[in-house]
């Protein structure tokens, strides 16, 4: 029982630290297959766990603090899309600028609203995003520890349905794809390419605020400043993974939170030096990068900036 | 001529302007066109034929005139204005992408859905099935694009248009790809399309087809009108000095030689294509000094691998390629051009030029690395500089800036630029591929100067080429390849048209022959 | 574009760039004018604050040039950071444990460094070479088992210092601080006494990594320039089809960049141990001196010898930055909105240029309204 337990423990920590990632690389999956890069998720997620910390203390209400989240993500999303899409700017210059602005607003404001500390005070228990099946299994038991998590782990799950469904099963999908593969077909059939850059750019703003929220007011409860250190990187690295579709991404975001999870487990139990775990995970994501990945090309205009002529 | 009803101007493009800046691309053109017509446009690469129908599709703005579809005025601001009048559009680089099938291709933009936004694709490849039926033109509607032959894709794209509900159909330059028989077939459909009430623009510069299909032809010579002609009442010799406002000779001029010795073997090649599948098949061939060998056939039956084997950018499977008897099979870029073989790519943009170098910096690509230009591993710009200056002078690079950047350099600039380097080591075989593509009349009339030059030094030439016309008016013999091998060898003067068009199609015999 | 409009793109990014972090100030509060005087008076108040800019700045001008390299040749070098941590890690380790003459300790610790941080570089571009893996991601995981490893390192028990969290102090022979032992011997404190500026000037770790990262900026500038690797780097930056189809071997040369790039990132970790913090700490995230190269590359438009005005703008904000908050209780960060603005300008040649055209029609205008 032991084992199984242990087991248990392990998935239900994977699980907790893939959520996150899993939001913001259906962002990532989302604006590259428009043909917007975006290697600001970084910033945009930490902009997200900022506020979604900061509203969910003020207001005492977690999903107030989730949604915020969401808006403040898109509002950093838009400035990637106004310099990317209208001024035809180099997209991964601008996603650098993206992760300079977004923790700098994010650090810069927690010093004015929590006087001067670099991080926001705590948020209670109860205001955390709730367990929607705490008390449904005995505690301990692997159900309890696979199953009984924060309501933003079964969100993720259940958004990377909707985006898939979304790409390849709506009109608006369609578009985006056709949008990211071949701009100027997309125009000659009337498509208006820069409405549909920016809705997708937007929206994985939105979704990787929802990311840097799921960390901030689930898997822990406040933001500091290294609370998002390199999971916007990762998101997008699953996002290659995952060879630009919502279910391959969210499968790498599953191996690295696996990773993470087992690294954990094993550094509680002290036989292996904590920091030697620690690079597992990332040594991993190479590995399997050179095992199964190799020269992956994403949408044939991805990064590419598009303009109309006049 | 019966399909033409004069009452019925469908198009007229009043004074039509357009300006790039400071150039004009469209200089106060008029055009008309009646309903049930298939109406040439005739021009050279850059007269700005295109440019006129991009206005006429709503892709760009005129700077001044007016437009009439209908009989009624329009101010088409963008592509939907234009499908709302019925007007559609058959770029010359298919507006096709790749990874979808055909119908979510034809359906883009006007899609149908059922609840929240959900496709539904059934319904709409139903739609197409009809549609093609109706107008004969056989598509498979769930296919994806990367899958079907370039025909194929062009039947496509004019179902795109008519699922728009067109019935002004605009087509530029649609036959550039297709073989003699594929463009048999094209011009049935047009007729037939136009049997059907519809208008047919088709932008061309081949003289052969406007006098086979069209009924007008409107010549543009530098942007401006030259004059609208009923096509039964001119020659395609007339056609043609309307086109470049000179006489113009289409057989370049050779003188007869004899071929000497082989100077480049290739013996039962087998190359694979991206994919991993075999792209050249047991191929093989030979070329002689003195003699340009031209290789006809349509896109896609391994010219492509066959020529990057052949230059050490692809790795061949199994075969020989022996160049002066030495085996060069497999060896590396540098290897291969130091063995005497050196090429002007297919593609200038991406293999032949660093767009963001300067032409002096260009033009020692292959040979930075050798005295003078280079000594111990320290440039030696002055020796660069000058090599630059006497190239660019020799070769006629306008403008005669060695610091320009390939880049800012006109397309037949950009392949002078080329041709100057890779005759820098006075190469035993010179491998052209496409070496015309999108020049103007001038330029290709250099180049194919210059290879018959290379032919009458007693060099080789290996020509590859999808212009059928080029590879005739050009090669000592043709050598006719599809499905990666080589299925026939005639000589040029024995060649005609039909027989090399039903190779390139593959209606030949399967055998392969030797020289 | 050509070159003088680049630089004004730059100059107009930077006057944008203070002016979004003067605004970020006034909405929270601040007087910014106040701010830019505190900020000011932070770099050019005393020789001591000249000199502690340039000692900040140092590491961001190599990084700097290590990214601007490989942006020449085509690469993206997101991965300074753990280069930068793999270089200042081993040059510790050499400084600590091995035993060598001043002077030649200080250059095999360095090369040590540079050395290691070349191979850790060279990984990523081996990847990329070898099996086409996208060098962003690779470095991006590089960075982050670098600092793991680096910590690993540090907790090895001959290494760490008891009770500290950090590693073993170099010695003496190892340090390339200017003038170290001078500055507190008796004859050193008299001279200075008498010598204010000097004084002031040598009291921060004053060291020879400046002028190192001058001259790695110049020799950067003549590799690129001067020099057939120069030449085959850039050809296989600019078009790797091209250069491939010219005999390059692109391969080799991708490696061959990602190891010069990781090199001088890892110089900038070296310089900045036996010059400056004469340690390796045990580190829970990133230092962030990879990240800042980024900017400095891109606001010198990757032309290494830019990157040495390029860092010390930087260096000289993030320091002076550093004294809003004890003197007005500004939060620091609005350096980083400040440089995230420049970058997110200069990202944007097309916007500055409209703008540039507006206003030159608009002077235009007035003019003809005059005339009349």
């Amino acid at each position: 029982m032991k084992i199984l337990n242990d087991i248990g423990g392990i998935i239900g920590i994977s699980l907790m630290y893939s959520a996150p990632l899993i939001y913001t690389s259906l962002g990532g999956v989302l604006s590259e297959n428009s043909g917007v890069v975006n290697i600001g998720l970084e910033g945009m997620m930490t902009i997200g766990a900022f506020t979604g910390a900061t509203v969910a203390y003020f207001t005492k209400n977690p999903w107030l603090g989730f949604i915020a989240a969401g808006i403040a993500g898109a509002l950093l999303a838009l400035l990637h899309a106004i310099a990317c899409v209208t001024f035809t700017a180099d997209q991964v210059v601008s996603g650098i600028a993206i992760n300079f602005i977004g923790p700098g607003v994010a650090l810069f404001l927690t010093k004015i609203f929590f006087d001067g500390a670099a991080m926001t005070i705590p948020i209670d228990l109860d205001n955390k995003i709730p367990r929607p099946l705490e008390g449904l299994f005995s505690q301990g038991s692997i159900l309890d520890s696979v199953f009984n998590q924060y309501a933003t782990v079964y969100i993720a799950f259940i958004l990377v349905f909707l985006v898939w469904l979304m790409l390849y099963k709506t009109k608006i999908g369609l578009r985006i794809r056709a949008v990211g593969e071949h701009p100027k077909a997309a125009e000659t059939l009337g498509i208006n390419v820069y409405r549909i850059k920016y809705l997708a750019v937007i929206l994985s703003g939105v979704l990787a605020g929802f990311g840097g929220a799921a960390m901030s007011i689930a898997v822990v409860s406040n933001f500091r400043n290294t609370l998002i250190s390199g999971q916007g990187f990762i998101s997008l690295a699953a996002v290659i993974f995952g060879k630009w579709k919502p279910q391959g991404a969210m499968w790498g975001c599953l191996l690295f939170g696996a990773a993470q999870g087992i690294s954990i487990y094993l550094g509680q139990s002290g036989v292996v030096s904590s920091q030697l775990l620690a690079m597992l995970p990332y040594l991993i994501t190479i590995v399997v990068l050179i095992l199964f990945v190799g020269e992956s090309s994403g949408p044939a205009a991805n990064g590419v900036p598009y303009e109309r002529d006049k | 001529m019966s399909n033409i009803d004069f009452n019925t101007k469908v198009v007229e493009m009043k004074n039509i302007t357009k300006k790039f800046g400071d150039f004009v691309a469209n200089d106060n053109i008029d055009l008309t066109v009646h309903k049930g017509e298939i109406h040439a446009l005739l021009g050279e690469n850059g007269a700005g034929k295109t440019t006129l129908m991009n206005i006429l599709y709503g892709l760009y703005q005129p700077t001044s005139g007016e437009i009439y579809i209908k009989g009624q005025k329009v101010e088409v601001t963008n592509p939907n204005v234009a499908i709302k009048y019925g007007i559609g559009m058959v770029h010359q680089h298919f507006m096709l992408i790749d990874p979808f099938t055909v119908t979510e291709n034809i359906v883009l933009g006007m899609e149908e859905t059922k609840n929240f936004g959900i496709l539904n694709l059934e319904e709409a490849a139903k739609k197409v099935e009809e549609l093609s039926k109706k107008f004969g033109l056989y598509v498979d509607p769930n296919a994806y694009i990367q899958d079907i032959s370039v025909g194929m894709q062009q039947r496509v794209e004019i179902l795109k248009a008519l699922y728009r509900g067109a019935d002004i159909l605009i087509l530029d330059e649609p036959t550039a790809v297709l073989t003699p028989q594929e463009i048999e077939e094209l011009m049935e459909i047009l007729k037939e399309l136009t049997k059907q009430g519809k208008t047919v623009i088709i932008i061309t510069h081949k003289l052969k087809e406007i006098k086979q299909v069209a009924d007008y032809c409107t010549i543009i010579r530098r942007g401006k009108k030259i004059d609208t002609v009923k096509v039964e009442d001119v020659s395609e010799e007339d056609l043609a000095s309307m086109m470049v406002g000179r006489n113009v000779s289409f057989k370049v001029d050779k003188v007869d030689k004899k071929p000497g010795e082989v100077v480049l073997e290739i013996d039962n090649l087998y190359v694979k294509d991206n994919r991993g599948l075999d792209a050249v098949k047991g191929l093989s061939l030979k070329l002689r000094k003195g003699e340009i060998l031209g290789i006809a056939g349509v896109d896609g039956n391994g010219q492509k691998e066959l020529l990057e084997a052949l230059t050490g950018l692809r790795k061949v499977e199994s075969g020989k390629i022996i160049m002066n008897g030495k085996d060069i099979t497999n060896l590396s870029p540098r290897e291969i051009i130091d063995s005497g073989i050196n090429n002007i790519p297919e593609d200038r943009q991406k293999r032949g030029l660093v767009l963001d170098f300067t032409v002096a910096e260009n033009l020692i690509l292959e040979n930075y690395h050798k005295e003078p230009f280079s000594n111990k591993g320290k440039l030696n710009h002055k020796a660069i500089n000058d090599f630059a200056a006497e190239s660019v002078e020799k070769f006629d690079v306008r403008p005669r800036n060695i610091n320009q950047l390939a880049g800012a350099l006109s397309g037949g600039n950009q392949q002078k630029v080329i041709i100057a380097r890779e005759i820098t080591n006075d190469p035993e075989v010179l491998i052209a591929a496409q070496p015309t593509r999108g020049l103007d009349v001038g330029a290709i009339e250099y180049v194919h100067k210059f290879l018959v030059n290379q032919r009458d030094n007693d060099k080789a030439v290996l020509l590859i080429s999808f212009e059928l016309d080029e590879i005739m008016d050009v090669s000592d013999k043709i050598a006719v390849i599809y499905d990666g091998k080589i299925v026939d060898i005639i000589d040029s003067k024995d060649a005609d048209e039909n027989t090399i068009g039903l190779l390139m199609a593959g209606g030949g015999v399967d055998d392969e022959q030797e020289q | 574009m050509n070159k003088s409009n680049k630089v004004v793109v730059t100059i107009i990014s930077i006057l944008f760039g203070l002016l979004v972090g003067a605004l970020t100030l006034l909405i929270a509060g601040f007087n910014p004018i106040e701010a830019y005087g505190v900020m000011f008076e932070g770099i050019f108040g005393s020789p001591k604050y000249i000199s502690w800019t340039i000692v900040r700045s140092t590491p961001l001008i190599l990084t700097g040039i290590s990214v601007a390299f490989a942006f020449k040749t085509g690469l993206f070098n997101i991965g300074a950071e753990g280069q930068y941590i793999i270089g200042s890690l081993v040059a510790t380790l050499v400084g600590y444990f091995l035993k060598l003459p001043i002077v030649i300790h200080a250059i095999v610790a360095i090369l040590a460094g540079c050395l290691a941080a070349a191979i850790w570089g060279g990984i990523a571009g081996f990847l990329k070479a070898k099996f086409g893996i996208n060098e962003v991601i690779t470095t991006i995981m590089l960075n982050w088992t670098a600092l793991y490893f680096s910590n690993y390192v540090v907790f090895w028990e001959p290494f760490k210092r008891p009770n500290r969290d950090a590693s073993q102090q170099i010695l003496d022979t190892a340090s390339i601080e200017i003038l170290e032992k001078w500055k507190v011997s008796d004859a050193g404190r008299e001279f200075l006494k008498n010598h204010d500026f000097l004084r002031e000037f040598l009291n921060p770790p004053v060291n020879f990594g400046f002028i190192i990262a001058i001259l790695v900026a110049i020799l950067v500038w003549y590799i690129l320039k001067h020099t057939t690797l120069g030449y085959q780097l850039k050809a296989v930056g600019f078009n790797k089809d091209a250069a491939e189809y010219g005999g390059i071997d692109v391969k080799r040369n991708m490696v061959v960049a990602m190891m010069i790039a990781g090199a001088i990132a890892g110089l900038a970790g070296a310089t900045q141990v036996l010059g400056v913090s004469k340690e390796t700490a045990i580190l829970t995230a990133v230092e962030g001196y990879g990240f800042d190269g980024m900017a400095v590359a891109l606001i010198a438009n990757s032309n290494p010898i830019a990157c040495i005005a390029a860092g010390l703008l930087f260096g000289g904000l993030k320091y002076a930055g550093s004294k809003l908050q004890p003197l007005m209780g500004a939060p620091l960060e609005v350096i980083n909105i400040t440089i995230g603005v420049i970058v997110f300008f200069i990202a944007m040649p097309k916007l500055i240029n409209i703008l540039r055209t507006a206003i030159s029609n608009k002077k235009r205008g007035v003019k003809v309204e005059d005339t009349k």
